[in-house]
């Protein structure tokens, strides 16, 4: 198919320049592609791949530049317009109809919505085939996992006859196990003459699979390499501009440790009435990390509101230093000393408020505390100064609307306020998602400054290098069971990824695994 | 791949997210906005007939150009003001409370029924009875919909402009049953208070203002400096930071909206005692539904709430005045004030956004 396309460029981007408001999100980008090549976009968060990948597709219109498309300069109006070009992108969030199939889903949108089933279904199986995707075209998309989810994802744009395939942080949401698999599948298309595009934060991935690597640093782009000279380590220091270490602390933890909270038989049911958690059983103990790896929506959320009070609980129970949280009410808690400080997946729609200034978000934590019907805004407005001086957090004032400020500082605003609070436990979910490398060591720093002054606190993330580098213990969390109880400091990535779809049998060598699930 | 046929040439025009307009740029768009809500009006001025500059100076003499006029003016002024407040107590909670009429209506009833057969006793007295009652009967009608928000989700919307109607048809019935006035020989109103249950004047207006204004310090006060004001903004960014901070939303929601429709409910024993007299089926007369317009102009901000109604009536008693000078029916009124609202709100579109040509963009 593309033999003479070879060696000419699929994607040719000049000069390209995109700024929102007052913010530059790309400025003088250029990036070119070949037929059978797969590029790997590097940045820091922020700094401007996914818009620069939304103007290929179609969503926005850059500013200023030229794009390119198979040697011919185009105007790419709408995702239409990109699909009639043949560039097909895979979006981080699955756009399919969940009661639909897998056949209805890739047809949907095209104009041959009346051809016959079976037809329909030998073709999507030769394409399957060609690429190497296995996917049941009659399967339901809410049947499906999410790497399944993924192939018709990639299905759909194949079957519109792509050539030029973006993947915006498509392994965020795998297992090790399915990124591989992935992984062959870009390979299979790249020998067949694709493009690919691929967006992705891990170093190791953008070693594994990309053949150039095109890094972006503040919206500008800092140049191309061959993936083959080069190592993770150079690769961070051209995302970040200077040299970084990549190590994380792991601070020894106490030996005497006294469990801080003790969760027993825990049920928590979703709003739907379906299962949230199951029979989970777990200590946490003061002055460690406990890790939290899982699958997306395998349970995370349901276990931090549980504790933190903000679900209702179905059966079990959940004992902070003997005393039973379970049936108490907010006010029973704070009233009673033990602060458990929660720092939320969703920051600015559940951790803080957008609209409000530093002062004001620090004030949600401590009003209730104050005296009389008036608000007291001098203590939070210095304790908010104190946060600015001591994490370095970027704002124009304590004032400015936190839904101004970038995604780093957002989180030290969140975590800040959270941590100054002085908690006894501290959970937190996904706490460097969208943060670039520097933000996120600030974070790993301030989660390792909490373990040694003897906090209890829970981490749940997505990265599983991190969660094994900075964890004691990993609780695996599946389908709402916990799986296992792994130490960090001796298991592999491959045993947690296991535990991760819920492959068993390894645990019981495991120490102190507190008998998990069932 | 023939690629290039399918796609399209640049669109025309393109809207662009601006930069954050500085403050002075702000109001000077938001300027530009009125002049050219002035120059649209005058356009259709024009066209019906009309100089539109003597029109517009009938309009501002009008309201000022007596004693009496000016008076008359802070009369229209002043159940603007209050109803603004108490619909913007609601709004601050993202609650979009459309029933201010309703709970107008019903503060009044309550007043009412005191004015009418509780009239005996000392007239200060008299007074603050009523007003108590006044803000419990409108408390009530605000607290309806709250209630079964909180407990059902039901959309408040649909439901506080629903019982618009009921809170209206309920004056109708006294008006033609139990409240009948038995010296009107048959012609269905409610009798006049007794002097005894009249607001005073003050400085030549009724008392309302004074009320008024205190209500304007009370809720900017309320809003900006409690607790209780601080949990209302929050739970209007979002309800899932407010139950993450412990705050009960469905409490709070239940308590603000009783506040909303007390202070609307304010401004209907206002209405009934200090200007009307009676009871009449006009004592709400659109006025809740004028409130969520001032009440959005102003931002929700106290103190602009008192500009925007004050300008609100200047144009309500021009208006009055131009029907009667030049015999322009008072529905024209209603289109120049269509006419400002449309360009005055339009221009937030352009706060927020400005439009770029085809490669206009480019070199910047």
């Amino acid at each position: 198919m593309a033999q003479e396309k070879k060696d000419t460029y699929a994607i040719e981007c000049k000069g390209i320049r995109k700024t929102f408001g007052s913010v530059v999100a790309n400025n003088n980008v250029d990036l070119d592609v070949k037929y059978g090549e797969i590029l790997a976009l590097l940045g820091e968060n922020g700094s401007g791949k996914t818009t620069l990948m939304n103007m290929l597709s179609g969503i926005y219109h850059p500013d200023a530049g030229t794009i390119r498309i198979g040697g011919q300069e185009v105007s790419i109006n709408s995702p239409t317009d990109a699909i009639g070009l043949g560039i097909g992108m895979i979006h981080q969030h699955f756009k399919l109809v969940d009661v639909h199939s897998a056949m209805d889903n890739i047809v949907l949108g095209t104009k041959e919505k009346r051809i016959r089933p079976k037809e329909l279904k030998a073709k999507i199986e030769e394409i399957s085939s060609k690429f190497g995707l296995e996917v049941d075209p009659e399967k339901k998309i809410y049947n499906m996992s999410v790497s399944e989810k993924q192939t018709v994802e990639i299905l759909k744009v194949l079957y519109r006859g792509a050539s030029i395939l973006i993947l915006d942080e498509p392994t965020a949401v795998l297992t090790p196990q399915e990124t591989e698999k992935l992984f062959a599948i870009l390979r299979r298309m790249k020998e067949q003459g694709c493009a690919i595009v691929i967006i992705t934060h891990k170093l190791n991935e953008v070693l594994a699979i990309s053949d150039r690597v095109e890094i972006l640093r503040k919206g500008e782009s800092i140049g191309t390499v061959d993936t083959k000279d080069i190592d993770e380590k150079k690769l961070t220091e051209l995302m970040v501009g200077r040299p970084v270490t990549l190590e994380i602390d792991r601070p020894e933890r106490k030996a005497d440790a006294v469990p801080e909270i003790v969760i027993r038989n825990l049920n928590v049911e979703r709003p739907d009435g379906t299962p949230g958690l199951t029979n989970v059983n777990f200590e946490l103990m003061e002055g460690e990390i406990l890790g939290v790896a899982g699958i997306a929506g395998s349970g995370q959320k349901e276990l931090c509101e549980a504790i933190t009070g903000l679900t209702e609980i179905k059966e079990g129970s959940i004992v902070h230093r003997e005393e039973e949280l379970v049936g108490m009410t907010f006010k029973d808690i704070r009233s009673r000393g033990i602060r458990i400080s929660f720092v939320p997946e969703d920051r600015l729609g559940m951790g803080l408020v957008a609209s409000m200034g530093m002062v004001d978000n620090v004030l949600l934590k401590h009003y209730q505390d104050q005296q009389g019907i008036f608000i007291d805004r001098k203590t939070p407005r210095k304790m908010a100064e104190k946060m600015v001086k001591e994490l370095g957090i970027l704002t124009p004032s304590v004032d400015t609307p936190v839904r101004m400020l970038s995604g780093g500082n957002v989180q030290k605003v969140l975590l800040g306020r959270e941590i100054i609070a002085e908690p006894n436990v501290l959970l937190t979910a996904y706490p460097v998602r969208g943060l670039d490398i520097n933000s996120s060591y600030t974070v790993y720093d301030l989660l390792n400054e909490q373990k040694k002054k003897g906090v209890a606190v829970l981490l749940v993330g997505e990265d599983l290098d991190v969660l094994l580098s900075i964890s004691d213990r990993i609780l695996v969390l599946c389908h709402g069971e916990v799986s296992g109880i792994v130490d960090a400091r001796k298991t592999t990535k491959e045993e947690v990824g296991l535990l991760m779809t819920g492959v068993k049998g390894t645990k019981e060598e495991k120490e102190e695994s507190t008998d998990g699930s069932k | 791949m023939e690629a290039s046929k399918k796609t399209g040439r640049e669109p025309l025009l393109r809207t662009v997210k601006r930069a954050e307009l500085s403050r002075k740029k702000t109001m000077i768009l938001r300027a530009a906005s009125v002049l050219l809500a002035l120059l649209a009006g005058g356009i259709f001025l024009l066209i019906i007939g009309f100089n539109p500059f003597t029109v517009y100076q009938t309009i501002i003499s009008g309201a000022f150009r007596s004693e009496m006029a000016v008076q008359a003016t802070i009369r229209i002024m002043i159940p603007l003001l209050i109803s603004s407040l108490g619909v913007t107590m609601a709004f601050k909670m993202r609650f979009w409370n459309i029933g201010a009429e309703g709970q107008i209506i019903m503060g009044a009833i309550f007043a009412t029924y005191f004015a009418l057969y509780q009239n005996a006793m000392p007239h200060v007295l008299l007074l603050i009875i009523m007003f108590i009652f006044s803000v419990i009967g409108g408390g009530l009608f605000g607290l309806i919909p709250a209630f079964f928000k909180a407990k059902f989700n039901t959309n408040e919307t649909l439901f506080t402009l629903m019982l618009n109607y009921i809170a209206l048809n309920v004056i109708v019935y006294l008006r033609d049953g139990p409240w009948k006035d038995p010296a009107s020989s048959g012609f269905p109103k409610i009798a006049r208070f007794d002097l005894n249950a009249q607001l005073d004047s003050v400085l030549g207006v009724q008392a309302g203002w004074i009320i008024a204004l205190l209500l304007t310090a009370i809720v900017y006060i309320y809003l900006k400096y409690t607790k209780q004001g601080y949990e209302i903004s929050v739970v209007g960014d979002s309800h899932a930071t407010a139950k993450y901070a412990g705050i009960p939303v469905k409490r709070m929601m239940l308590r603000t909206m009783f506040l909303s429709g007390a202070i609307c409910g304010i401004a209907g024993m206002v209405q009934a005692t200090g200007s009307d007299m009676t009871l009449a089926t006009s004592v709400a007369g659109g006025v809740g539904f004028t409130a969520i317009i001032v009440a959005w102009l102003a931002r929700l901000n106290p103190a602009a709430i008192v500009i925007v109604s004050f300008l609100f009536s200047i144009l309500e008693k021009g208006s009055s005045v131009m029907q009667s000078t030049y015999g322009l029916s008072s529905y024209s009124a209603d289109v120049l004030q269509g006419i400002i609202l449309f360009f005055v709100l339009g221009c937030e579109f352009f706060v927020r956004y400005k439009f770029v040509g085809r490669k206009g963009g480019a070199g910047k």
